[in-house]
């Protein structure tokens, strides 16, 4: 029994931290509309600069001092990300919100590293609270029964801020109505600032005040993301009370979790989501939110189909690509399979998210899926190649045809963080249930049959399928499903009252994009000759994001141009330099405020400029591996 | 005709928020070619006796009866595939789609393709579109995107759309709303003949009270929650308790402020 209180009360012990982080993500959506996904890297950072003041810093004083100084430099560099980045992109679609912040996490983990080294660092016992108190034979740290009392304390103060002061008064006007609380000449440029600071400070407190429970490194801003989405799902974003409530449910939840399923110990925590949300699509202290902004909103710009003349082009690119076994030697090919394998992983993210709407933050998930599919078949199973690539697949198909039922229940913010969710739990059982999966060791040995083990071979075997892919992908664009699937994204009021069921159309779009993503994972299982739970990591699914947004997000063939000219330029980047996630978040960044439209949409733009009707599949650029219908 | 049930029979029909009574005991009924408006002050329940009918809210009792058979608590998308197209007060089109797409969904999902995956769209009954383009007069802009389009023509489309499934009855919620009088005119115009045409019962709501004594048949008058006149134009203008109801807005033919907030 005694066993099972200590449990409990590690429990709430977590929660104080995520409970922390999540409020702040919480108040500057409430006030904002832009879901901080940096907001893992302000903990992390937090975290990082409360070590280090808490070395030089000594006694007590400097202890908690140090805690407190960290939460408010960070503040600062928070203020500073919102004068310079954010203030750029409040009115810009939310995947861009969503992409831009994602972009400065990269950046702020390369950083890390550079500033404090890749160890983990594990910090000074909180003074005062090094010991553990004895309960029934159990070990309780004193530090755990402080964090306890935190959580509440906190919750209080916020409360205190909300409703009694002017400031508190005019952030929860502004979560109901922004125009209103502009209206009525509140200073908006400060308000955002403020509530950002609040915000980052919060985030920043909950990692700093983890360092004497937990070793400082530079991949917990990720692990703390994702588990704050799942709380804020499951208490509904804008509510301090939910994500307090929800806080305390899922850390319990992961300490009894691990009793219960010591191997999958997450499954748990998905149940009880995918519970609350199909009772409560907005979560346990959440409000239905007004129709999302649309992801597509930069241009309109109707799309048809290709000409005859587009297609010859798109196929004589498709012919020149197919000439490259002839000149290129074996790593070239090598790169040239992977980048047809990218071709694949991003058109069906673009039919999920430029067609349907729904801009998937974990579609890696099934791109994975198809790969273990695959390597379960080959390696256990020991069927044929050609019977893996086949039948792999099917396992990103299921994996859609499950996640993507409840992810469809929620559109924009909601349906991005729960895909990211959805994916980091894939990962989880990929890396836990080390019988199956191998977890971090992977499963090895997954090569591919004689027919097509030279790489040349190889090469034309990838380049066939994506050419095919795309070629189906497109040809739905342009099929009456397709013209479903647009007509919920533009109007879900519209399409409902024209006779269409329109979850049911996203969610069959979603297995659709799933199933295709599952077929490049199994070409790229044999291409690696291995599987690995990095094959479904959240930088994957970041990957295709960034692929179909570089290509032109409003576009039907951005997707093709966008993974051919990323993936070539990240193999060479990684070659290039050890700062790889610096750069390309940079690079993310960049896109967003600079060149939104992508290149593609660019291209289109200037052929307009011209006078004249441009092709959206653009044959100039080297191989576009496309044809329509 | 006596014996045949009405197109739409509305029986009791009752909604409260809270302890707000928004519609209290409605009936009426709408045969098949007959333009009937629905009127009354702000927050008299107009808005949400309409999307009780449509299926956007369930009403606490009563029934909504569509050809004889019960439409209470079902699906808008039920309803429509019952034979009931509408417009919105505030236009919904599919803004990044041509205004001939717009209307191709519409006719893809009355002809239960929707999950078609391979058909070419593009050359989905382009005839048809083309045919409800021309009707409502918009046959000039069909490769125009719909988003730049000006309002007026959007409500057009949206007529457009809602005849795609070859409806029984329409539902307009304010169609004239946000119109210039010009353009009311000749919106209301074209609906009365397509509906006489071709026999489809009209239910609208409405504030202009020009549009309204132009072009309904008949009106039905609601207050505070409740039907307090029913009859032909003549009829309900001279209801001394419609007007009483209306002086407090001003003269019964100038009451043309736009609805706010539903009921």
């Amino acid at each position: 029994m005694a066993f099972y209180v200590v449990q409990f009360l590690t429990g709430l012990a977590s929660a104080a931290s995520l409970f922390l982080v999540a409020s702040g993500l919480s108040i500057i959506f409430g006030v904002t509309r832009i879901v901080n996904f940096a907001h893992g890297a302000f903990y992390m950072i937090g975290a990082y600069v409360a070590f280090t003041l808490t070395e030089r810093l000594s006694g007590a004083f400097g202890f908690w001092g140090a805690i407190v100084i960290a939460a408010f430099a960070v503040a600062l560099i928070g203020v500073l990300v919102e004068m310079v980045l954010l203030r750029r992109i409040y009115h810009a679609p939310e995947l861009f919100q969503l992409l831009a912040t994602f972009g400065l996490t990269l950046m702020v983990e390369d950083l890390v590293v550079l500033i404090w080294g890749p160890d983990d660092l594990v910090g000074r016992r909180a003074p005062g609270f090094k010991g553990a108190i004895d309960f029934f034979g159990q070990n309780i740290p004193s530090y755990d029964l402080f964090l306890i009392v935190l959580g509440p304390v906190v919750l209080g103060i916020l409360w205190l801020l909300f409703q009694r002061t002017r400031w508190g008064v005019l952030v929860r006007a502004a979560t109901q109505d922004r125009d209103m609380v502009a209206a009525l000449g509140v200073n908006q440029k400060w308000l955002f600032t403020s509530v950002f600071a609040v915000g980052v400070f919060l985030a920043a407190l909950g990692g700093a005040l983890q360092i004497p429970r937990d070793a400082v490194h530079h991949a917990m801003d990720l692990r703390i993301i994702v588990e704050v989405f799942v709380v804020v799902v499951i208490g509904g974003l804008g509510s301090i009370i939910g994500a307090f409530v929800a806080a305390v449910l899922v850390s319990e939840l992961n300490a009894f979790g691990i009793l219960i399923f010591p191997k999958i110990s997450i499954i748990l925590v998905f149940l009880v989501m995918a519970a609350v949300l199909i009772v409560r699509p907005w979560g346990l202290f959440g409000r239905p939110e007004a129709p999302a902004r649309k992801t597509p909103g930069l241009t309109v710009n109707p799309w048809r189909p290709l000409t005859s003349n587009e297609r010859l082009a798109a196929l004589a690119a498709l012919v020149i690509a197919a000439t490259l076994p002839l000149f290129a030697g074996n790593y070239a090919l090598t790169v040239g399979s992977e980048i047809a394998i990218s071709v694949i992983f991003a058109v069906s993210l673009h039919f999920l998210m430029s067609v349907g709407g729904l801009a998937s933050f974990g579609h890696a998930a099934y791109f994975g899926l198809g790969a273990y599919g695959v390597a379960f078949l080959a390696k256990m199973a020991g069927l044929p190649m050609i019977v893996c690539l086949l039948l792999g697949p099917l396992l990103g198909c299921m994996g859609a045809a499950v996640f993507g039922f409840f992810a469809v229940q929620l559109s924009g913010v909601y349906f991005a963080m729960l895909t990211l969710a959805f994916a980091q739990i894939v990962w989880s059982i990929a890396f836990q249930w080390v019988s199956v999966t191998g977890g971090d060791n992977g499963i090895l040995g997954v090569w591919p049959s004689s027919w097509a083990a030279s790489p040349s071979h190889f090469y034309w075997l990838s380049l066939g399928v994506a050419a095919l892919v795309t070629i189906a992908l497109r040809a739905m664009v342009f099929s009456p499903f397709g013209y479903a699937l647009r007509a919920t994204r533009d109007s879900l009021l519209r399409s409902e009252a024209v006779g269409i069921n329109a979850k049911r159309i996203q969610w069959t779009a979603f297995v659709i994009a799933g199933t295709t993503a599952g077929i490049g994972g199994a070409l790229f299982a044999y291409l690696k000759g291995s599987v690995f739970p990095d094959n479904l990591g959240i930088s994957l699914s970041v990957d295709a994001l960034v692929m179909v947004l570089l290509g032109g997000v409003e576009t039907v063939s951005g997707a093709v141009i966008g993974a051919i000219v990323y993936k070539a330029l990240n193999i060479w980047l990684v070659s290039q330099t050890d700062l790889s996630k610096l750069v390309l978040g940079g690079f993310i960044v960049l896109i967003v405020v600079v060149f939104p439209k992508g290149i593609v949409g660019m291209l289109e733009m200037l052929a307009h400029r011209r006078g004249k009707t441009s092709p959206p599949g653009s044959p100039l650029l080297a191989k576009p591996i496309e044809s329509a219908e | 005709m006596s014996v045949a049930p009405p197109l739409l029979a509305v029986e009791g029909l009752t909604k409260s928020y809270g302890g707000v009574h928004a519609v209290r005991g409605v009936s009426f009924s709408l045969r098949a070619g007959e333009i009937l408006a629905l009127i009354g002050p702000n927050g008299a329940g107009k808005s949400t006796c309409f999307d009780m009918l449509n299926g956007q809210n369930r009403p606490d009792s009563g029934h909504v009866r569509l050809l004889g058979e019960d439409t209470t608590g079902r699906k808008p998308r039920e309803i429509w595939r019952m034979g009931v197209g509408r417009t919105f007060q505030i236009t919904a089109t599919f803004a990044t789609m041509t205004v001939r797409e717009n209307v191709q969904v519409a006719l893809i999902s009355h002809g239960k393709q929707l999950y078609n995956l391979w058909g070419s769209a593009p050359n989905f009954d382009r005839g048809e579109a083309g045919r409800l383009l021309e009707l409502v007069g918009m046959g000039g802009y069909a490769d125009r995107p719909c988003g730049e389009l000006a309002y007026g023509d959007l409500k057009r489309l949206e007529l457009a759309v809602a005849l795609a499934n070859q409806p029984k009855l329409l539902l307009m919620d304010e169609p004239t709303a946000g119109m210039a009088p010009r353009e009311r005119v000749d919106l209301m115009r074209l609906t009365a003949q397509i509906a006489r045409e071709k026999s489809i019962g009209v239910l609208f709501t409405e504030h202009d009270m020009d549009v309204v004594f132009e072009h309904a048949d008949r009106i039905i008058v609601l207050n505070r929650g409740t039907l307090i006149a029913e009859g032909s134009p003549a009829e309900v203008r001279g209801n001394p308790q419609v007007q009483a109801v209306y002086l407090g807005e001003g003269l019964l033919y100038e009451a043309g402020h736009r609805e706010g907030a539903s009921a």
